[in-house]
């Protein structure tokens, strides 16, 4: 074989191959409208992988937010509903408490979640409620076009922080899953991320943790948090969003388990 | 020439051109394409033999459009085909 190449190479053996990876059955074979390189889509994958391994395609309801992933339910093929903006919780306990059945979560942003949203975030939480949390913490408000999110970090320029956040203007990082994980309704709390195929590997597992404790029965809100990029909003390569994602965000929300179940 | 013992095929047409599969692969097996697909976006191609089939590039992938071969352990000699990835749809001749 020639050593310089075009466009691509050939496998002459794929008949002697397995293929090892494959894209979930349960995301729609459609194209993402997220931006290029957004953790975004790499969590709805990850959310079809386990709803797959668990085989729970027909009984989950998932709850989209508003902020990018508004249209969560064009890629996810199990039952959706969108909520108001902030109210993905409140939505989610109220079908939960009426198909106690169904495996309920929802996927929220930081905007959506821990800002206007907070209210009925910290009291589904303090209810209790068994539902899966998943929070994506982009540090931004991507959907409308780069604002501050109460997780941007100090000195990060937004759209309306133009010269930087200032701690004595704008308030410190809102470090959410630390504060829900002092409620007693909270049952697994973690901070994962998707920034490498490691980081990937782990945050499938913390979902997979979380839908199980839900179908167990457990009793507890389980919330993992995802902290992700937004490339366009950080106006930054996806490549590079990842690094300054590993050299300043995870110093501020460091990664790993910040509540973990009480053995009975 | 390396023996293979992976192989990945990419839906080219869905790639956005994020080149994190790129820098992920621990094989440096990718490289971006010249060319750009039907959205306008430069794609992610298989440019080197060596790929082991990781799933490391898939497992990055926000579009979830790589898809990961390795090699069968108990492999029966079966015809032999040459696929012809990176291209719309993938395209299987055979060869023997
Ligand atoms: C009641 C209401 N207020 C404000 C908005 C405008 N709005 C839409 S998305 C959004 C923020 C979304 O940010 P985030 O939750 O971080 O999600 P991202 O887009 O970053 O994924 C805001 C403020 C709205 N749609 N509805
Ligand atoms: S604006 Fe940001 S969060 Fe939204 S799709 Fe683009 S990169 Fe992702
Ligand atoms: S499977 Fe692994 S070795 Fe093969 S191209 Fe992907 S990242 Fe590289």
């Amino acid at each position: 074989m020639s050593d310089t190449f075009n466009e691509g190479i050939t496998c002459e053996f794929l008949d002697d191959c397995d293929i090892v990876w494959d894209r979930p059955d349960s995301l729609l074979d459609t194209r993402l409208h997220y931006c290029p390189g957004c953790g975004h889509s790499v969590v709805h994958r990850l959310l079809m992988e386990v709803v797959d391994e668990l085989g729970i395609r027909d009984r989950t309801i998932g709850i989209a937010p508003v902020g990018c992933s508004v249209f969560a339910y064009n890629y996810l093929n199990i039952d959706m509903q969108q909520a108001a903006h902030g109210r993905a919780t409140a939505v989610a306990t109220g079908i939960k408490r009426v198909r106690p059945d169904r495996i309920v979560f929802t996927y929220q942003g930081d905007g959506d979640l821990a800002a206007i949203g907070t209210g009925e975030t910290i009291h589904t939480v303090n209810r209790g409620e068994n539902i899966v949390i998943i929070f994506i913490n982009n540090g931004i408000y991507g959907m409308t076009g780069g604002q501050m999110a109460p997780t941007t970090l100090p000195g990060v320029k937004t759209s309306t922080t133009t010269s930087g956040r200032d701690v004595s203007i704008h308030g410190h990082p809102l470090k959410i899953a630390e504060m829900l994980a002092l409620l007693p309704g909270a049952y697994y709390v973690t901070r994962t991320s998707v920034i490498s195929a490691n980081h990937v590997r782990k945050t499938k597992k913390a979902l997979l943790k979380a839908f199980k404790y839900q179908m167990e029965g457990k009793g507890g809100v389980s919330f993992v948090e995802v902290v992700s990029n937004c490339p366009a909003g950080w106006k930054m390569t996806p490549v590079d969003s990842n690094k300054w994602l590993e050299t300043n965000v995870f110093d501020n929300f460091p990664l790993g388990d910040i509540k973990l179940p009480v053995k009975d | 020439m390396a023996k293979i013992k992976g192989h990945i095929s990419i839906n080219i047409d869905n790639c956005k051109g994020c080149e994190l599969c790129i820098v992920e692969c621990p094989q440096d097996s990718l490289k971006m394409s010249e060319h750009i697909n039907t959205q306008g976006y430069h794609y992610a191609v298989l440019v080197q033999d060596n790929c082991t089939g990781c799933t490391n590039c898939a497992l990055v992938c926000p579009e979830a459009i790589i898809t990961v071969y390795r090699e069968s352990k108990n492999k029966t000699k079966k015809e032999r085909v040459a696929v012809i990835t990176n291209v719309t749809e993938n395209i299987t001749v055979n060869v023997s």
